[in-house]
Formats: C-alpha cells, sequence, structure tokens
C-alpha cells in the first residue's frame, strides 16, 4: 500500500465488478423483456400529467411497488396485485418509490376511477381524509367568479370552498388526474419471475 | 439468459471472500510490506509533537502545518481555497438543513406553506437532500481533502488554481441544481434529481478537485501511504464513475433505472461520504489525541473488504420490489458481510479514543469524531440487519428509513466533518475560535436534536410498518401513528438547525478576524503581512 496507481486500479477494477452483478446482469434480463401484454402506453396527456408527478415529488411519499401476499397484505388493501418488472416498461424515470407515507399508488386508477374524487383531493386531500397529511396543490387550480362552459369545477364541502368563488381545474390538474387514472396494472402479471420472490415458499419461478 | 439464484450470488460471493482470504494472506506474508510503524506516518509527515493537539482552544498550536525540512504543506494559496470552500460549504448547510426543516414541518403541518410549487414538500424535501448531500457534505469533504492529502504525504497542494476553479464550480452547479429543483426541472430519480445539464458541471467540478489532488499524492514526501490516503484515492475513484454513468440521459428506463438509481444512491454513501469520514476519522483521531491508531494491519481487511462489500449492497433498496429475486439476495448477503469491514474499523479506532477520555472529555472536535466514528459502525450494524428480508418488510417504506439515513449521513459523516472543521480552521488562520461556549452550544445542540431526532423516527417507524403489516388495521391509521413522532422529529430538527447557526456564527466571527492569534509562527493573517509565506517560522 505503498503506490498510488495500483491502488486506484484495484478500487476501480471492484466497482465494476460490482457494476456488472448491479447494473448490467439486470439490465440484460429486464431490458429483453417485452411490456406486459395488458399494458397500454402513456398517452400525450398522461405524460404531461406524469411529469407534473415527478416534479412535485410525489414520489416521495407515494410508492408504486405492491408487495407479494407472502410479505406483506398489500393486496387485501385493494392496492393490487404483486408488480412485476414488465409492469413498468414504459416508465422513466422510474417511479418505484421508497416511502408510504401515503399508500401505494400503482393501481389507483382501478381503486379510485373518479376524476372528481382527485381533483377535490389535489385541492384539499383533508376535505376527504381530515387526518391526511398530503399537502394540497392549491397552485394547480384557479378560482374564479363564475366558471366558464368548458371548465371543470372541483367539487367541495362548504369549509374548504373560497366565499362567492368557484374552484376549477387547470390543465396540469386535468392531466394529473389523467396519469392517475392510467395507473391500473390489473391485467395478469406477466414475467412473474421479474420480481422478488424472496418471501415464497418455494422461492417462485425463479429457482 | 438463464439465471439463478444460487450461482450467480454465488459466483459473487465467492469471489469476493477468495479476494478477502488473499488479502489476509499477502498480510500475512508481508506482501503489502507495511508495519504498525507505519502508523505513525502522519506524525512523521508533519514537523508537529505529540501529544493533545487541539488548536480550537489553544492559541499555541494554531500553526499552519510544516514538513520535516520546514517547507509549508498549506501555503497561503492552498489556505484560501480550503477557507473559502468550508464557508461556502457552510452555507450550503444552513440552507439545507433549513430546508429540511420546514420539510419535516410540513408533515404535521399539512397546510402551511402550501400557496406555490417550490414550497411543497416534495420539492423542499428534495432541496434539503441535494443542500446537504452535493453542497454541504461533498464539498466540505473535498476541502477537507485538499488540506488532509498535502498533510498525510508531506508536500504542498500542486495546481491549486484548478482546485479553485473546481471550488467555484461546484457551488455554481449545486446552487443551479437546487434552483432547478425548486422551479420543478428535475430527473426524478432519488439523489439524481439534479438535471443532467447541470451534472455536467459537477461532474467538471470533481474532476477539478480530483487532479490536483492527483498531482499532489505523486509528490509526495513519505515512502507509505497513510490509511486516510486509501479512503480518499479511493472515493477520487468511485465518486466520478457512479455519477457518470448513473447520469447518462435516455440511457436507463424503467424498473433496469430503478437498479441504477438504487447501485448510484447506495455507492454514494458506501463509496464516496463513508470513505472520506471514515478516512478523515483515520487521520484526525490519532492527530488529536497524539497516538497512533490500534492495529495498522487490520486497517487493510477494513478498507478493501468496505469495497468489496459496500459496492454492492445497493439492491436491498428494492426487497419485495420488481427486481430479479437474485439481484436482491446478493445485496441482502453483502449487506451482511459490511460486518467485517465495520468491526476492522471499530477495532481500530474506538478503543484509542475510549482510552483516552480524558482528551475526549477536554477536547470537543474529538468528541465529534470520535461519536462521529462510533455512529459508523452504528449506522453500518443497523443498515445490515435492516437489510435482512424479515426486518425490511417493516422498516422499509416507513420513516424508520429516514431515521437510519440521517444516522449515516449526519451523526456519522456530518460529525465527523465538524470535528474536522473545528479541528482545520484555526490552523488556517492563525487564531482560536473566538466563541468556545459557543462550539459547546453546537455540540450539545446537535446531540441532544439528534438523539430525539433519531428515537422519534427509529420508534415512530417501527410502529408505522407494524401497522401496514396488520391487515386487520386500516392503513389510514399507520399514517395516523406517525403525527406524534414526525413532530418529535421536527422539535429534534429545530436544534440540530440551531447547532449549525451557532457554528456559522462562530465561523463568520474567526473568519473577520476574531480570536486570539498566535503569538509566533504564522497563520494566514501574518503570512499576508510579511508578504512571504515561505519564511513561516518554526512551531
Amino acid at each position: 500500500m505503498n503506490r498510488v496507481l495500483p491502488l486506484m486500479l484495484l478500487a476501480a477494477a471492484i466497482l465494476a465488478f460490482a457494476t456488472v452483478f448491479l447494473v448490467i446482469l439486470p439490465a440484460g434480463q429486464i431490458r429483453t423483456t417485452a411490456a406486459a401484454p395488458g399494458l397500454e402506453p402513456y398517452t400525450e396527456a398522461q405524460l404531461r400529467g406524469r411529469a407534473t408527478y415527478v416534479d412535485l415529488g410525489c414520489v416521495y411519499c407515494h410508492s408504486q411497488q405492491p408487495r407479494a401476499p407472502e410479505q406483506a397484505p398489500d393486496v387485501q388493501r385493494g392496492w393490487g396485485r404483486p408488480s412485476t418488472a414488465a409492469d413498468y416498461a414504459y416508465d422513466t424515470p422510474h417511479l418505484l418509490g421508497t416511502m408510504r407515507t401515503g399508500p401505494d399508488l400503482l393501481n389507483i386508477g382501478a381503486r379510485m376511477p373518479s376524476r372528481a374524487w382527485h381533483l377535490t383531493h389535489l385541492y384539499q386531500p383533508r376535505a376527504i381524509h381530515p387526518t391526511s397529511i398530503m399537502p394540497g396543490f392549491p397552485f394547480l387550480f384557479e378560482t374564479k367568479a363564475e366558471a366558464a362552459p368548458d371548465d371543470v369545477v372541483v367539487q367541495l364541502p362548504e369549509r374548504y370552498r373560497p366565499p362567492e368563488e368557484v374552484v376549477v381545474a387547470t390543465p396540469e390538474a386535468l392531466d394529473l388526474v389523467d396519469y392517475l387514472l392510467s395507473l391500473d396494472r390489473t391485467y395478469p402479471a406477466a414475467n412473474p419471475e421479474l420480481r422478488d420472490n424472496g418471501y415464497s415458499q418455494d422461492r417462485g419461478p425463479n429457482k | 439468459m438463464e439465471f439463478t439464484i444460487g450461482t450467480l450470488v454465488l459466483v459473487s460471493f465467492a469471489v469476493s471472500l477468495v479476494a478477502l482470504v488473499v488479502l489476509i494472506w499477502t498480510i500475512s506474508r508481508s506482501e503489502m510490506r507495511f508495519t504498525q510503524a507505519d502508523a505513525h506516518t502522519i506524525f512523521e509527515a508533519e514537523a508537529r509533537g505529540e501529544g493533545l493537539d487541539d488548536p480550537g482552544t489553544r492559541p499555541e498550536q494554531t500553526g499552519s502545518p510544516q514538513g520535516r525540512d520546514g517547507d509549508s504543506l498549506v501555503p497561503e494559496s492552498s489556505r484560501r481555497i480550503i477557507l473559502f470552500v468550508f464557508a461556502t460549504a457552510t452555507l450550503w448547510l444552513l440552507l439545507g438543513s433549513s430546508f429540511g426543516l420546514i420539510a419535516s414541518l410540513k408533515l404535521h403541518l399539512p397546510d402551511w406553506l402550501n400557496s406555490v410549487a417550490p414550497l411543497t414538500f416534495g420539492r423542499m424535501r428534495t432541496m434539503h437532500l441535494n443542500l446537504v448531500i452535493y453542497g454541504w457534505l461533498s464539498l466540505g469533504l473535498m476541502g477537507l481533502a485538499l488540506w488532509l492529502i498535502p498533510t498525510i504525504f508531506a508536500t504542498r497542494l500542486r495546481l491549486p488554481s484548478v482546485a479553485m476553479a473546481g471550488a467555484v464550480l461546484m457551488n455554481l452547479s449545486v446552487g443551479a441544481g437546487v434552483w432547478a429543483i425548486g422551479a420543478g426541472w428535475t430527473d426524478g430519480l432519488e439523489w439524481l434529481e439534479i438535471p443532467w445539464q447541470i451534472d455536467i458541471f459537477i461532474a467538471i467540478s470533481v474532476f477539478l478537485f480530483v487532479v490536483p489532488l492527483l498531482v499532489t499524492a505523486r509528490h509526495r514526501n513519505v515512502r507509505h501511504i497513510y490509511v486516510t490516503g486509501w479512503y480518499y484515492l479511493g472515493a477520487m475513484v468511485w465518486f466520478p464513475v457512479l455519477f457518470i454513468v448513473a447520469n447518462i440521459p435516455g440511457l436507463h428506463s424503467g424498473v433496469q433505472q430503478a437498479t441504477v438509481n438504487w447501485w448510484f444512491a447506495h455507492n454514494v454513501l458506501g463509496l464516496w461520504l463513508t470513505p472520506l469520514g471514515v478516512g478523515a476519522a483515520y487521520y484526525l483521531l490519532p492527530r488529536i489525541i497524539g497516538k497512533p491508531i490500534y492495529s495498522y494491519s487490520l486497517s487493510l481487511v477494513g478498507f478493501w473488504a468496505l469495497a468489496l462489500f459496500y459496492s454492492q449492497v445497493g439492491m436491498h433498496h428494492l426487497i419485495g420490489g420488481p427486481v430479479p429475486t437474485w439481484v436482491v439476495t446478493l445485496s441482502v448477503v453483502q449487506s451482511i458481510m459490511m460486518f467485517v469491514p465495520v468491526i476492522a474499523v471499530a477495532v481500530n479506532q474506538h478503543p484509542l479514543w475510549l482510552g483516552n477520555l480524558g482528551a475526549f472529555r477536554a477536547s470537543i472536535p474529538l468528541r465529534f469524531v470520535s461519536i462521529g466514528a462510533l455512529m459508523y459502525t452504528a449506522a453500518s450494524m443497523q443498515g445490515s440487519i435492516e437489510a435482512l428480508r424479515s426486518v425490511s418488510s417493516v422498516t422499509h417504506f416507513t420513516h424508520y428509513t429516514v431515521g437510519h439515513a440521517h444516522l449515516g449521513a449526519y451523526a456519522f459523516v456530518t460529525f465527523v466533518l465538524f470535528g474536522a472543521l473545528y479541528y482545520v480552521i484555526p490552523r488556517l488562520v492563525g487564531r482560536v475560535w473566538p466563541f468556545p461556549s459557543f462550539i459547546v452550544a453546537h455540540w450539545w445542540l446537535v446531540v441532544v436534536g439528534f438523539a430525539i431526532y433519531f428515537a422519534s423516527l427509529t420508534f415512530g417507524g417501527w410502529l408505522q410498518g407494524k401497522a401496514m403489516l396488520d391487515p386487520t388495521r386500516d392503513w389510514m391509521e399507520s399514517m395516523e401513528l406517525t403525527v406524534p413522532y414526525l413532530t418529535g422529529r421536527s422539535v429534534g430538527g429545530s436544534l440540530m438547525v440551531l447547532g449549525h447557526f451557532a457554528f456559522a456564527f462562530n465561523l463568520i466571527a474567526i473568519l473577520v478576524g476574531r480570536g486570539a492569534e498566535r503569538k509566533a509562527g504564522a497563520g494566514l493573517a501574518e503570512a499576508r503581512a510579511v508578504a512571504a509565506p515561505q519564511s513561516e517560522g518554526g512551531n
């Protein structure tokens, strides 16, 4: 350990070795898999909504990866079947998430298919769940004296309604809801080997 | 391609294990050619007596380092760069920890500061993370490297103007990156949010730091590379590779991007912040106490085992997720193997300060570094346990992991950096800290604050995880029960932020010329007065 170059070369080799296992081999396995047959690509509006979901940082409280019944009661909570890599073929950036300060959202479109519900919830979550700690997003909405004919008016209880005014959704809010409603992976799972089956008794199909 | 859990995990595990055995064998055969005597390298590189060394409160010890032949190791040109880096890093710390506090408060005051998008939780939290990781820790530790590398290699910093350019560019890039996140321009991956267009400049600025440090290493005047040097040289290889590969636009997608995401995010801790923090502790503990580390050859195992095992632990962030079982299992196995380097470092570092508790009591810089080193042991062991599938089922997706992340990034790396700044800055300016009571206040505020912070999130997060796993309880309960603990976290966080302001106050005071000066010899002020840095007197 008295020379710089061998030390740095060995350090680089070790990182390269790790990269083969954590990056290159999984990439070879995942990237060669087609999208799940039931999965639709996102529409333009959904992609705009997804970009809003990304830049507002929704991922820091909401995961998008239901766990297997052997591990956790995610299926019983209505969050959907355990997801596999094939469910995310159109997802860039990925939004798997690491926190459940809020519930998992991979199937929120199937669980809560009402646009009106989502608009109310995004404007003021406590109008629906009084104990919710999710922030409201009032900047995705406009308040007006009177709604124009093609405006989408947000339904609000008395408490949260601005006096003498109506709350209408901006195009950004409508796109975001479009994206949330598109989150529906209730079709049958494809490539069940492309997930962590480490909790199942038989260790899944990937022996 | 046909993959099986068994073969792949086994191959990787076997290679790592064989490498470790080879390493132990080479040590026993003395192939690596160093002995316990080499642990004294740091004392020989610098003409400075052994014995308790605390320039923070003793004016006579604030001399700039000098080699045995009387050359200044950190001449005025270097001192200015290092002070600039430390001052700006502290600015990012104040901003970053304030943003963290705001984000923390928002989790129990959800209607507070909601009128515009940059103030929403998702952006505040992200600006906090990027400010403290890139602005405070990365920049601050690179500033420390500009001090440590010349000092352990007994030579002055080469190409100082290149390093200065790196410092300026890094500051501009961090500022621009955080502004972008606030404005909603993000790459969207945790730890990699700064847009790749700005990441290019971060990568360039890291190179501008690395090149002068490597040139300095080539000109070293010591026979042996002290252990701190291994960690710093390793980190200087690892970080640029990680940062560039993870940020290449358009290369990664879907779940595959998630594997790259966590390969990067965990390695930025394991192969960047950890080696810089551990390396600094390996220097500062013996330096301040004035005695060499416990078992010098053991540090070799600590270093190479860290490289081998830590580099493969990232996928434990995806336990139970949509990635192949074998890669998750591989990371779980390597996470457990992390006990090897962690114990090696612990055996080396803790007996030193535990056996010199008088010094521990007398010197707050030493307290910061010692407790920081102890928290490295704690955070790593907690992380290994957390990676077990059974434990991860409870803690994954909860605030428990946030507590764990702060145990590593704050109680370990930030504490070591605080200790380093308290030790190094007086030797850069040739004056002691003007307000010792503020140092004491800083110490107790962050210690008590962090204890509250960590206890709140650990208990609250564990209960949250247990509730989430219980199908008879509504999911909402798992969120509602965390609110008192999240409030507790804000209380602890407030104390920590207050401590940072106490530190910044002292830093401003010492930079504007307050504090008792050294009577003989040279700090920055004297050097300027005689306009000849080379003429600095003895110590």
